[in-house]
Order: structure tokens, then C-alpha cells, then sequence
């Protein structure tokens, strides 16, 4: 069981949130190719170690926020609201690649 | 060496000395026809199929721990194929089928038990749904019957008389049944190895070295091994074996758990599921009580559930069956599954030219090893897909061709 800290709330039980998949996903451009389209729908980073997901603590605030947690520990590495940067250094698989952060 | 009820005898009778083991420990050779990636069921069962039924010679099969230490030793094995679209039941029922002759096949006790799996119907609305869904089994060629409540009521004694969601009828599929996992994965290993296939434990894949869209060969913990053609057969590391040879998948890793109480004397002969309050019972041949429900929510590799998860499944059993509030729970435990968009699995040709694919089985993989490494083999050897997993080929989310038996069939897989 999680106890994931609501950025308004405070620590709560896994059970008052729900799961929002994974953060930062861009919508590519209408006129996007078939296999473009294909990959925003369905393809998933699937990260083995820190990953950045949306949480929604529907059994309280009613807010969403996100998330840095690792996959590997289940540990939670960073909480921060939507539309604000993440302060966290660490990168998860796609930011390694790219070579953001 | 070919087992037999006199070899039983005859070793009895003196010592038990000449028992050999069943699968050799052999040092990977510099290059294979074929490699496979991953020993679990899927893998094992690839390998013995392109051995024995294609009569390909240097097969190696990879395994990063143990085989069978994934979610092969892990799973609650269920067989069946009450599927509700087409490709999916010709699927599953020709891996019905391989599992009715699969004792015979290895020469190996599976110890298959066909005790039928009963979905329950809870209100008249999920009856209609279900009846839909016997029907489509039925033209699909697959046995299915729609029961009432007194007729489950019969087969299943111990359900509970006063339930909060009542019991109207269900759904029975009178073929379908358990196995010993573990037996399933010995004997494909001994007959794999039987046929001349180097099965190499502890050796991680690293990578793969790759010329234009062709893979040359597989690079693990133990030396580079060349290939002509490598499968991936692997469970909750698929995203990251296929990022290692340059494409991506449509795959959620999550967490799915199971738990067994104390053994008892035998009292639940089919395997019994509801969708609505989502739990799933069976008994092994050991005695235990085998209880299974819904995946955790969130990315996970951990192979560890949650308490919350936990929670709600054991408390739709007890629902279901409050005498096993009495029964001590012996064992939890979770393992890695691969979901897919539509739960169904992905098999088939990948865009790396002769590397092929096997994966993303999510919570119901047990029941398609034969049928998946029957398929495999003839795709690998063929390069071309076999009819029966064409439709569940990687591409199909670019053609938006999803086979979505989650949505189908309640509970997917």
C-alpha cells in the first residue's frame, strides 16, 4: 500500500486516489502521420525505475498532481503540481535519451 | 531417457541410481540458427517446437535466473478458451487441445484436470451478456452452456446460499481446468533439451548487434552469441529488450497477485470466476485453495501487490464462499504482467527483420504456452506469420484492428 503525499492534503492511503498514467504525454499535430498517431495512443515508456505519473485524489481534494515514483521500489521520489517543472535530477529512460534535464 | 511406471519400478528396486537429469547445463556456443529469448513457458515451448517439429538444430534458449522463476512458477493455472472473437478462440482452443495431449506429448505428467471454469451471473442483465457470449463460443466451435442457479448451485455446493450480489446462472466452459505449472515448464525444458536445444541459465541479454534491420547477434552476460533469427519470449522486460533493439511497445507493466490458503480436502472441482465483484477460485491437485482477482492499478515492477488489492479480492471470495473464512492463508505473491490497449496478447514479426516477437500476455499467459510456441516456431521458421496468431500481430494498433476481449468477455484473460 502507498502512502502518496497530496501536494494539498498531506500523506493519505493509496485507496482515496486514482491512477492517471503517465505524465507530460504530447499530443502530436493533427495532420501526424498513421504511426505517430499510433505511438501518442498506445505505445508507453513503461519505465523500469524512476517514472513521472499523474495522480488524482478523488476521496479527498479532487485535484490532480504529479508524480515521480520508481517502479523498481514503488518509492516516491518527488511530488509537484500540474504545469509547474519538475525540480527532481532524476531522469527517467526518454529524458536520459533526449538528454533533457 | 523416456519415463514409464516399470523405469519407476526398476529404479525402486534399485536405488534410484540411474536417474539422469533432465536438462543438460551446457556453455553457450559462438553461434545458433535460432536463438530464443526467455525461459518461461512460452520460450521453453518455442524451443522444444522448432526442435522437434521443424528439426532446427542449434537452438539456444537464454534465461536471465532459473527457468520457470518468472510468472511461469507464478501464475494460477487456468486453461481455456471461451474466448468471444473468432481469432481468439481458435487460438486458445488449439492450445486447449495441445494441453489435452501435452502429458503424452512430453512424456510428462502436466497433470491436467478438466473440472470446467464456471463465470458467475449476478443479475439478469450480466445473464444476457453471458448468453451473448455462450453463443459466440458456440459458433466459434468452442463447448459452452449457460446454467441456472440451481444447476451451479449443484456443481458448486459451498457457494454462498445468502449473497449479496445474488447468484442467477453463469456460464460454464466444461473443458476448461487446471495443470501443474511447474510440471508444464520441466517438461518442455526435458523435451527442449531432449531435441538437442542448449537451454543457458543466468544469461542476461545486453543488447543485440544489428546490421541495417537485421539482427547478427545476441549480446548477453555470458559472450556475444551470432543468431540467423532470435525470438523475444519474455514477460516484464519486453519494453526494455525491444528499446535494446530499437522500437517501442504498446505495454503497461502492472503487478497482478495471487494467494493459496491452507491445503483441504477436495471440495471446488471447476475453477469459479466472477467478473462483477472480480475474484477467481480454484483447487489444486495439492488441496490448496487458489485465489486470484484484478491487477493492481499503477506501473510496477516491484513484483510485490498492494494491501489494498488484496484486500478487495479476498473480500469478494469470502463473499462468494464465507466457509473459507475459516481456511489460514498460507502464501501471497505477485508477479510482473505485460497489459496490452485491447489485453490481447502480441505475437508475430517485429520491425527488426528476423527478430520475432512473443509477449504481452498480461494476467492469462499460461493458458497459450503450447499454442504460442506452436505458433512461434512455424512464424520463425516460416518468417512469415502462422494463420492463427496473424491477427495479433504488432501492427494491428496502427491499423486500429484491436481485439478487444477485455471488453468482450468481462474479465480478459
Amino acid at each position: 500500500m502507498l502512502t502518496i503525499p497530496c501536494p494539498y492534503c498531506g500523506p493519505r492511503e493509496e485507496t482515496e486516489f486514482t491512477y492517471g498514467g503517465p505524465s507530460h504525454v504530447q499530443r502530436p499535430p493533427l495532420e501526424s502521420s498513421d504511426r505517430e498517431w499510433t505511438k501518442y495512443l498506445y505505445h508507453r515508456e513503461n519505465t523500469k525505475g524512476p517514472y513521472r505519473e499523474r495522480w488524482l485524489h478523488s476521496f479527498g481534494c479532487s485535484r490532480w498532481f504529479n508524480v515521480l515514483r520508481d517502479t523498481t521500489t514503488h518509492e516516491i521520489l518527488e511530488v509537484y503540481l500540474m504545469g509547474q517543472p519538475s525540480a527532481s535530477k532524476a531522469a527517467t529512460t526518454r529524458e536520459r535519451a533526449e538528454g533533457a534535464l | 531417457m523416456r519415463y514409464s511406471f516399470v523405469r519407476v519400478l526398476k529404479e525402486a528396486l534399485t536405488g534410484n541410481r540411474g536417474w539422469a537429469p533432465a536438462v543438460r547445463t551446457p556453455s553457450p556456443q559462438k553461434s545458433y540458427d535460432v536463438v530464443v529469448i526467455g525461459g518461461g513457458g512460452h520460450g521453453l515451448a518455442t524451443a522444444y517446437y522448432l526442435a522437434k517439429k521443424h528439426g532446427v538444430r542449434r537452438v539456444a534458449l537464454l534465461e536471465r535466473g532459473h527457468i520457470g522463476q518468472g510468472n511461469s512458477g507464478r501464475n494460477t493455472q487456468v486453461t481455456r478458451s471461451n474466448y468471444f472473437y473468432p481469432v481468439s478462440s481458435s487460438f486458445f482452443d488449439h492450445s486447449l487441445k495441445l494441453y489435452e495431449r501435452l502429458g503424452q506429448e512430453l512424456n510428462f505428467n502436466v497433470m491436467l484436470r478438466q473440472g470446467g471454469q464456471i463465470n458467475l451471473a449476478h443479475s439478469q442483465h450480466d445473464l444476457e451478456i453471458i448468453r451473448r457470449w455462450a453463443n459466440a463460443i458456440r459458433m466459434n466451435g468452442v463447448d459452452a452452456e449457460v446454467l441456472d442457479e440451481a444447476e451451479i448451485r449443484r456443481l458448486v455446493p459451498l457457494l454462498n446460499t445468502r449473497p449479496r450480489f445474488p447468484i442467477v446462472g453463469g456460464l460454464i466452459q466444461r473443458r476448461a481446468g487446471i495443470s501443474r505449472h511447474d510440471a508444464v515448464v520441466w517438461g518442455f525444458a526435458r523435451g527442449a533439451n531432449a531435441h538437442g536445444v542448449d537451454i543457458i541459465q543466468g544469461c542476461e541479454v545486453t543488447g543485440f548487434q544489428q546490421s541495417g534491420d537485421r539482427v547478427t547477434a545476441v549480446k548477453t552476460s555470458q559472450g556475444v552469441l551470432q543468431c540467423d533469427r532470435a525470438v523475444m519470449s519474455v514477460s516484464n522486460q519486453c519494453s526494455i529488450l525491444a528499446g535494446l533493439a530499437g522500437f517501442t511497445l504498446p505495454i503497461t507493466t502492472t503487478t497482478l497477485q495471487a494467494m493459496v490458503t491452507e491445503p483441504i480436502k477436495p471440495i471446488l472441482d471447476p475453477c469459479v470466476i466472477s467478473a462483477r465483484i472480480h475474484a477467481y477460485v480454484s483447487q489444486s491437485d495439492r488441496g490448496e485453495i487458489v485465489i486470484g482477482g484484478a491487477a493492481d492499478v499503477y506501473n510496477s515492477y516491484r513484483q510485490r501487490g498492494s494491501l489494498a488489492v488484496t484486500r478487495s479480492v479476498l473480500a469478494a471470495v469470502l463473499e462468494l464462499f464465507p466457509s473459507f473464512s475459516r481456511l489460514k492463508l498460507m502464501r501471497q505473491w505477485a508477479g510482473a504482467v505485460d497489459i496490452t490497449p485491447d489485453t490481447s496478447p502480441i505475437m508475430g514479426l517485429t520491425p527488426v527483420r528476423n527478430l520475432y516477437i512473443n509477449c504481452g500476455w498480461g494476467t492469462g499467459g499460461y493458458k497459450a504456452i503450447p499454442a504460442g510456441g506452436d505458433t512461434m516456431a512455424q512464424t520463425v521458421v516460416d518468417d512469415k506469420p502462422h494463420p492463427l496468431i496473424r491477427a495479433f500481430d504488432l501492427a494491428r494498433f496502427e491499423r486500429a484492428a484491436l481485439i478487444d476481449e477485455g471488453a468482450a468477455s468481462g474479465v480478459a484473460h
